[in-house]
């Protein structure tokens, strides 16, 4: 008789890998990257292959050449990385800055630290960052998006420059940001028609529609999600409430990188706590710190900035925040 | 809505296979091998020598110290020697091995009901002494002696027995069987028991992927029993724990560390009612069993009432012969049962199936680096963080093991199953449980 193989329970397995958690948020994405496409034009599908390519030949040739080990490019995670530094992008940005973003966040934001499942920060993030700071001029060059139209681009300011705007002139934020002072319909925000952004930031509803896959497929929870958006309408609401030159909570809420951020972005399984109320606090943490820095802060956008300093916070709010003892 | 445990479980697929095929009793075998430990506790001490002919229920070995469990022969035949012989485990333990000769019972088992005694007329101290000396063990796997069960330490108060037809393993179906052809029979047990606790309240749980079962169950109740209450449950793994049945049922939770009793609540598993209303009734020992043979690649699953002591070969050979695509057979469910090292392992009281796996489906993918998905602490019924319990037990961290509440741990391997990352979670907490037991050992004063 043949031998017998032995090995101690469980002897079956429920099948999940992570590839199918990896391609699942990859399909989460296609609606926000169709309307990408759609609102900015090819330049949108060039700078999302470019990055996707980038990172997985970095990612490749490292694992390769660098660390000698098997490269695991077709788990999915440098492809996402890919997307999401993409979304994190204007969709004008010259494609050789796209590249360098890439090899930061692969490089340096995940292989440093020993490869998918190892890194603090989001990889994704740290590219873009790296970019933002490095090259601010390029990363705020926001376009209007104009589809297929026109080869000349038109630029134009995001919404969120309208926050300081209203600020800086105290007037109440509802005249500043209107379609008679330059500003736009709330409504627009959520279908992004005629908004200047990132590629990915620039249709809310196309991005909900994709946390709720995530949702059905069970890749995330809501807790993160959830809490950040109830973070940034209770601190924006308080804020607006004092006094109404702030924005309230549903431009807040819609505009900028929120959706993307609080959906794909801070729900990275590696860097976000691992307790249901570790990321209340964590989502709460992201919230606070974006209505923060929108409003005070040197930058207009300050998702990125308080995803990647939660980022931080991850592995002491891991210690302290256990989950519930049976009993 | 149905009732079910938090936190965590897991929804593997059920593979039912066999849950039509009513139980049939399996030819004896040639020989047996009955081991002298069965049980969780102290293995027995052999009564019988090399060359003693031996009937089928005579004592062949007695029970040592409070918690232990007598063992008896299955069979008729000549006792050929008392040697180790591997069990489940792997280990290799003292077993009396019995060339079988006939089939012919101690003139001290009737066959039947006994005629003509009202159920009624056997006092708490009958039927204690009829489970002691039945060697009745808890069939569900735990192998507990059920008699130390039934004799709560002094100051607990007992009000309520559970009996456990969960039967929350994929595949097997052995419970779910004698659920439906025995219901009376486990109906009269379960009254025995509650008189043995003195409880005036019983509930049978009962997942509602079983609806013949609980159908039938039902049906019994209307008939005969008081007091005694049919649960049907939300299917979810592990509910046939102890702890997680107990919350299901009645919502209390059984302290870290605590018994059942703590929260005033006994459980005990159907197949061990069932063979306690055989003992009390026939005075017929624990020598049998339902034992369910299944596995997608065998010709016949089914469910076959076995002798202790029976290779688990003759079960494969009656369900269709060993598939040659066989990669493990394992004795009990795929979440928890053990995988052998041959198929000369035999049955014992704790044996609820043999589950055979093809080859490609029985080896491990490799395991990669943790992602911190957190689905691992989702499906952990007992509110732990399984990924921090590897680590931790990876850097050989046993105190910081302990302070994470390692020994919370009931091994269901609902970490491992939900793994995208295939890793063994379970195996490494497992070694640090050991290793945290050990550091207990060594702190008390001795």
């Amino acid at each position: 008789m043949n031998k017998l193989i032995i090995s101690p329970s469980p002897h079956v397995h429920g099948g999940d890998s992570i590839e199918r958690n990896m391609y699942g948020v990859l399909v989460a994405l296609l609606p926000a990257l169709l309307c990408s496409i759609l609102f900015f034009g090819w330049g949108a599908l060039y700078v999302t292959i470019a990055a996707v390519a980038s990172a997985m030949l970095f990612e490749y040739a490292i694992q390769r050449y660098l660390l000698k080990q098997p490269a695991t490019i077709d788990d999915g995670s440098a492809v996402i990385t890919g997307v999401l530094l993409a979304f994190n992008l204007p969709s004008t940005i010259p494609l050789w800055l796209v590249m360098l973003g890439a090899l930061v966040a692969i490089g340096i934001g995940k292989m440093s630290f020993g490869g998918l499942g190892n890194n603090i920060f989001n990889p994704a993030l740290v590219g873009r960052v790296f970019l933002l700071i490095s090259f601010p001029v390029q990363m705020t060059t926001w376009p209007v998006p104009r589809g297929f139209e026109t080869t000349d681009a038109v630029t134009g300011p995001t919404p969120l420059v309208f926050v300081k705007q209203a600020l800086r002139e105290h007037k109440p934020f509802v005249e500043v940001f209107s379609p008679a002072g330059g500003g736009r319909d709330l409504l627009d925000l959520g279908t992004g028609s005629g908004i200047g952004g990132s590629l990915g930031e620039i249709a809310a509803f196309a991005l909900l529609l994709g946390f709720a896959y995530l949702l059905i497929k069970r890749v995330i929870t809501w807790h993160i999600p959830v809490s950040i958006f109830l973070a940034i309408a209770l601190f924006s609401g308080i804020l607006h409430w004092i006094d109404p030159a702030y924005a309230g909570p549903l431009f807040h809420l819609l505009s900028g990188g929120v959706m993307l951020g609080a959906i794909f972005m801070a729900t990275d399984y590696v860097t976000s706590p691992m307790s249901p109320r570790g990321m209340w606090i964590y989502g709460t943490g992201i919230g606070a710190l974006t209505i923060i820095i929108r409003n005070f802060g040197a930058y207009p956008e300050g998702v990125s900035f308080a995803i990647l300093i939660m980022n931080a916070f991850t592995p002491l709010i891991n210690k302290y925040c256990k989950p519930k003892r049976f009993a | 809505m149905l009732k079910t445990f938090t936190p965590g479980g897991i929804h593997p697929p059920a593979d039912k296979l066999s849950s039509r095929e009513a139980t049939v009793p399996l030819p004896l075998p040639e020989r047996v091998a009955i081991p002298l430990s069965q049980h969780i506790g102290v293995p027995a001490t052999p009564l019988v020598k090399k060359g003693d002919r031996v009937k089928a229920g005579q004592l062949i070995g007695e029970a040592v110290g409070p918690i232990s469990a007598n063992v008896h022969s299955s069979v008729s035949g000549t006792v050929l020697d008392i040697e180790a012989v591997v069990d489940a485990s792997g280990y290799a333990r003292p077993a009396v091995v019995i060339r079988v000769e006939g089939d012919e019972w101690d003139a001290s088992v009737s066959r039947q009901e006994s005629p003509g005694r009202h159920l009624s007329a056997f006092s708490r101290e009958e039927i204690l002494a009829a489970i002691q000396a039945a060697g009745i063990v808890g069939m569900g796997g735990a192998t507990f002696p059920t008699r130390v069960k039934l004799s709560p330490p002094p100051g607990s108060e007992p009000g309520l027995l559970i009996i456990n037809g969960v039967e929350c393993e994929p595949f097997l179906t052995a419970d779910h069987r004698l659920m439906i052809e025995k219901s009376r029979e486990l109906l009269i047990g379960t009254r025995f028991l509650m008189k043995a606790l003195g409880v005036e309240q019983a509930v049978i749980g009962i997942e509602n992927n079983k609806p013949d079962a609980l159908a039938g169950m039902r049906e019994a109740v209307m008939k005969h029993a008081l007091g005694i209450e049919v649960c049907p449950l939300k299917v979810k793994y592990p509910q046939g724990g102890e702890k997680q049945l107990i919350r299901a049922i009645t919502g209390r939770r059984v302290p870290p560390g605590a018994l059942p009793i703590s929260v005033g609540v006994v459980v005990h598993n159907v197949g061990t009612v069932y063979a306690a209303y055989e003992a009390i009734t026939m005075h017929k020992p624990l020598v049998e069993r339902v034992v369910t043979v299944t596995g997608k690649s065998l010709s016949r699953p089914g469910n076959y009432l076995c002798r202790v002591g029976t290779p688990v070969a003759c079960l494969i050979e009656a369900a269709g012969g060993l598939p040659g695509d066989t990669g493990k057979v394992i004795a009990g469910g795929p979440m928890m049962g053990k995988a052998l090292t041959s198929t000369a392992v035999v049955v014992t009281k704790g044996t609820s199936g043999v589950l055979v796996i093809p080859e490609s489906e029985a080896r491990r993918q490799p395991a990669r680096d943790c992602i911190r998905c957190t689905k691992c602490v989702k499906a952990c019924p007992m509110g732990l963080e399984p990924y921090l319990l590897m680590t931790l037990g990876e850097y050989r961290q046993t105190e910081a093991l302990e302070r994470a509440r390692v020994m919370d741990c009931i091994e269901c391997g609902s970490c491992n199953f939900t793994c995208p990352a295939h890793r063994p979670l379970l195996d490494i907490i497992r070694l640090g449980k050991s290793r945290v037991g050990q550091l207990m050992k060594t702190r008390k004063p001795s």
